[in-house]
């Protein structure tokens, strides 16, 4: 077992652990609770597979009323709630206890209202975010967040974790195009926060609630803001002999007023991979960019003149420009397969810190040299116009102390962005894999305000009770919702 | 309550500190003010708080499209700052001196605090959108962060966000980092005369379904306003393509410069200047033709913004008639309108708000009463 912690299960609801799924079957379809330890298993972890841990039962409602009737049950008997959407976590965030419910969105999948006219979307959070896309489609509309695990993550996952992708310098995150959302509360009770129209004139209660991990409430229903479609989007690709001039390039493409929908950065170790696994032609270079631009054929002429104006003056190794669809898609080839090419070459950490924009390159040399300190190899690909890193830490899961050292890698490369301006999780969340690094980022008031703040929308701290804030440093709050 | 002070005015953060601590223990309530543009705080009963002394830009990086400001720094003095660098505040903060016959200069805080925004919103979101993190001092003095400096930050809970909009009932707000965005190269609107609030609305929703990024879609005295925003040829292009999609007829074009005249006035509702009550309505935009013609009903002006997502009322009706047409109302000007200002929230939502009120202000000092409750 590595580094990361979890409290001790409580023995008590252990021992009730028969009452309790017959309670929840009391109030729920026969079919929507889980508690054969052959089925459970298939939750027992996330996209952090290195943690797991059946749950006491699993409850996959259909309706946000199933959801609150559910949420009832465990609130009256005192049983932690573990909220789950696809289960593709990175951090932890859907991890079970031994003592826990987990309350799936699975079989949440009805897309509900697509309202052109005022540009909006209401859909079940169980619905995949690539779904969504595709729904749209056809209205030529789309849904913004494209987080890279797009085929399988929910709404609901994406909001709890304010998910981003690759396409947010232009469009923003989750929290920038949801308009609303239906929450059950650990009471049970069922309220609504935003709506179709815009904003709300009272606390931004929904601002609130998104990125907070199923801290305080499980989403049921959300409203989506949605966007006409571009007419079209076009890559290129920028190589560069250094880690430096590719960082200048992103400020300078920045400052100069065209606003691409992504910049994404590849180094040396992850282009080497990818070339091996996709055989994507890239050139054989220390850093690579891809930039896209969208809009109509000359529109996207225009905009790609002045990246190029802008790059040449930086003496690129290459610019490789687009011409066509199959072009751009092999553009995005190696990109798009990066994580896939990554997982080839063995076991890895996906980290995910941000800096500011002009710290990269030397946040990215630090990353080189703390590589050999520890003596793991490190990719590099991320979305660079945002500066939010991906380090790709890889080691061999088989050999004994590897997970921890490379662990203790990541912890590093983590409080290395903290000390740079930074911040230890700009899309993928804190779960549990950064919980207990938040006091690199956040004095200790900081992190109690926090936790008064989840005091009041789940004062028993039943809510993914052990995640996200330090246990030491939540401890007091969930001894005292204990008693 | 012993303590006679005309106006507290602390010169920074610990100072402020050091003075909420105080009136917290003294349950002494304070009126916070920035640069004082805000009349609608006149009304509450507290010590006038002066934070307009914290002030200052800490960083602006043009190239990482971020700035770091003291809450107090005047807005002009960051635009004029922004504008040398070719980027702008894209959320449009209004200023509304004008219409709320405040003195004094806006301030960034102010604008945080207030979630201000203007026309675009509709294109690049609001004010909180841009929020990327802040500094406070809660009700006990206690010096707090959150969010952070970088564009994508899911470190914790989101306060930030909470904060933004939040009317200083929560914290004093003392440091913000906002993101900024280059400004269009050039820009161009689209006019459309002699029409009603009906016809305006379908065209908003029309050319908001189109790949032109419409950055403003606004509504006055018969006529409907599209603003587009680009690189010159992308104007050129966005604006050849709307005029032959609503068939090039009657359509007046304006260039950059009455453009930007334009939308200034948009946002900062200059034409609802006066004493009448002025109402600030939230309606899905499609639900905004029925209200519009029960809002004319009460007597009264209304124009239109955010393609009609934002519905300006300016005229006599009474708030009990305003809230039964249109629930999300708020009273931005009160001429002599009595009752809450903010629209009244489900049982749960206020409950909510109560009680994490309690938690960052417990002795209830910091504008208590501003946002009814």
């Amino acid at each position: 077992m590595s580094g990361i912690i979890m409290p001790q299960p409580d023995s008590t609801i252990l021992a009730r652990a028969a009452q309790i799924v017959a309670a929840l079957r009391e109030v729920l379809p026969e079919d929507t609770v889980i508690s054969d330890g052959n089925e459970t298993r298939a939750y027992e972890c996330d996209a952090l597979t290195a943690y797991r841990c059946p749950p006491l039962a699993v409850v996959l409602p259909r309706s946000t009323a199933e959801v609150a009737a559910a949420m009832r049950v465990c609130s009256d008997m005192g049983v932690p709630v573990v909220p789950r959407g696809a289960g593709t976590s990175l951090a932890g965030g859907a991890l079970p206890t031994a003592d826990c419910v987990v309350i799936g969105t699975a079989r949440l999948r009805d897309v509900l209202e697509i309202d052109t006219d005022n540009r909006f979307m209401r859909v079940q959070t169980g619905v995949t975010n690539l779904s969504v896309s595709e729904v749209l489609a056809p209205h030529g509309f789309f849904y913004a967040p494209d987080p890279s695990s797009q085929l399988a993550c929910t709404i609901a996952g994406n909001i709890a974790m304010n998910s981003g992708g690759a396409h947010c310098l232009k469009y923003g995150v989750t929290t920038n195009n949801l308009m609303g959302a239906t929450v059950v509360l650990t009471s049970g009770e069922i309220v609504e926060f935003g709506g179709p129209q815009a904003g709300a004139a009272g606390l931004d209660l929904l601002g609130l609630l998104c990125g907070s991990e199923g801290q305080l409430g499980i989403v049921t229903e959300a409203v989506l803001r949605i966007l006409p479609r571009p007419e079209g989007a076009r890559p290129v690709l920028i190589g560069f002999d250094s880690a430096e001039v590719a960082g200048e390039c992103v400020a300078r493409i920045i400052r100069s007023g065209v606003l691409p929908v992504a910049i994404e950065y590849m180094d040396e170790p992850c282009l080497r991979a990818v070339e091996n696994f996709a055989k994507a032609g890239y050139p054989d270079c220390p850093a690579v960019l891809i930039v896209e631009v969208e809009g109509s054929p000359d529109e996207i002429a225009v905009q790609i003149a002045h990246i190029r104006e802008i790059a040449d003056a930086l003496n690129p190794v290459e610019f490789r420009e687009s011409r066509n669809a199959d072009d751009a898609l092999a553009i995005w080839k190696g990109r798009k397969s990066a994580f896939g090419a990554m997982g080839r070459l063995g076991d890895y950490i996906c980290l995910d810190g941000t800096v500011p924009v002009g710290q990269l390159p030397h946040t990215l040399r630090r990353i080189g040299e703390l590589s050999k300190e520890h003596g793991l190899e490190v990719a590099n690909v991320f979305h660079a116009g945002d500066g939010n890193m991906h380090p790709l830490i890889l080691f061999n899961a088989n050999e004994p102390g590897q997970l921890e050292r490379a662990e203790a890698f990541g912890a590093d490369i983590l409080r290395l962005c903290v000390e740079v301006g930074g911040c230890l999780t700009g899309e993928h969340g804190v779960g549990i894999e950064k919980r207990d690094l938040m006091t690199a980022q956040y004095d200790p008031d900081d992190l109690a305000i926090q936790m008064e703040v989840k005091d009041v929308f789940d004062p028993a701290w039943l809510l993914n009770p052990a995640k996200v804030f330090p246990l030491e440093s939540s401890a007091r709050y969930r001894q005292r919702a204990a008693e | 309550m012993t303590t006679i002070i005309d106006q507290l005015a602390p010169a920074d953060e610990a100072e402020l500190s050091e003075i909420l601590t105080a009136a917290s223990g003294d349950r002494q309530p304070l009126r916070i003010l920035g640069g004082g543009t805000r009349t609608e705080t006149a009304h509450i009963a507290g010590t006038p708080l002066d934070v307009s002394a914290i002030s200052g830009v800490v960083t602006y990086e043009p190239g990482e499209m971020t700035l770091i400001a003291r809450a107090g720094t005047p807005l002009p003095e960051i635009e004029a700052m922004l504008e040398a660098e070719g980027q702008s505040l894209a959320f449009e903060p209004p200023d509304l001196r004008g219409v709320l016959g405040g003195r004094g200069i806006p301030t960034i805080g102010g604008a945080i605090a207030a979630n201000a925004s203007g026309p675009r919103r509709i294109r690049t979101g609001a004010c909180r959108d841009h929020l990327l993190g802040l500094r406070f001092v809660d009700g006990p003095g206690r010096i707090l962060r959150n969010g952070g400096r970088v564009m994508k930050n899911v470190t914790g809970l989101d306060l930030s966000r909470l904060l933004c909009g939040s009317h200083g009932t929560l914290g004093v707000l003392t440091e913000v980092a906002i993101k900024t965005l280059p400004h269009a190269q050039a820009r161009a609107t689209l006019g459309f005369h002699g029409i009603d609030e009906l016809r305006a609305l379908g065209i908003f929703s029309k050319a908001l379904a189109t790949p032109y990024e419409v950055s403003g879609a606004a509504f006055l005295d018969g006529t409907a306003w599209l603003r587009i925003e680009g690189l010159p040829p992308q104007v050129e292009y966005r604006q050849q393509r709307l005029l032959e999609m609503f068939g090039a007829h009657d359509i007046q074009t304006l260039d950059g410069a009455a453009t930007r005249e334009l939308w200034r006035g948009l946002r900062d509702v200059a034409h609802f200047a006066g004493d009448l009550p002025l109402w600030r309505i939230l309606v899905k935009p499609t639900d905004a033709a029925a209200i519009v013609a029960r809002l004319h009903d009460l007597g009264g002006q209304v124009s239109l913004d955010w393609g009609g997502g934002l519905i300006w009322y300016c005229g006599p009706g009474e708030a009990s008639s305003l809230r039964q047409i249109a629930p999300h109302a708020t009273l931005v000007r009160r001429g002599g309108v009595p009752g809450p200002a903010f629209p009244p929230e489900a049982p749960a939502i206020t409950r909510l708000s109560q009680e994490l009120r309690r938690r960052f202000d417990p002795a209830g000092i910091l504008n208590p009463g501003l946002m009814d409750s």
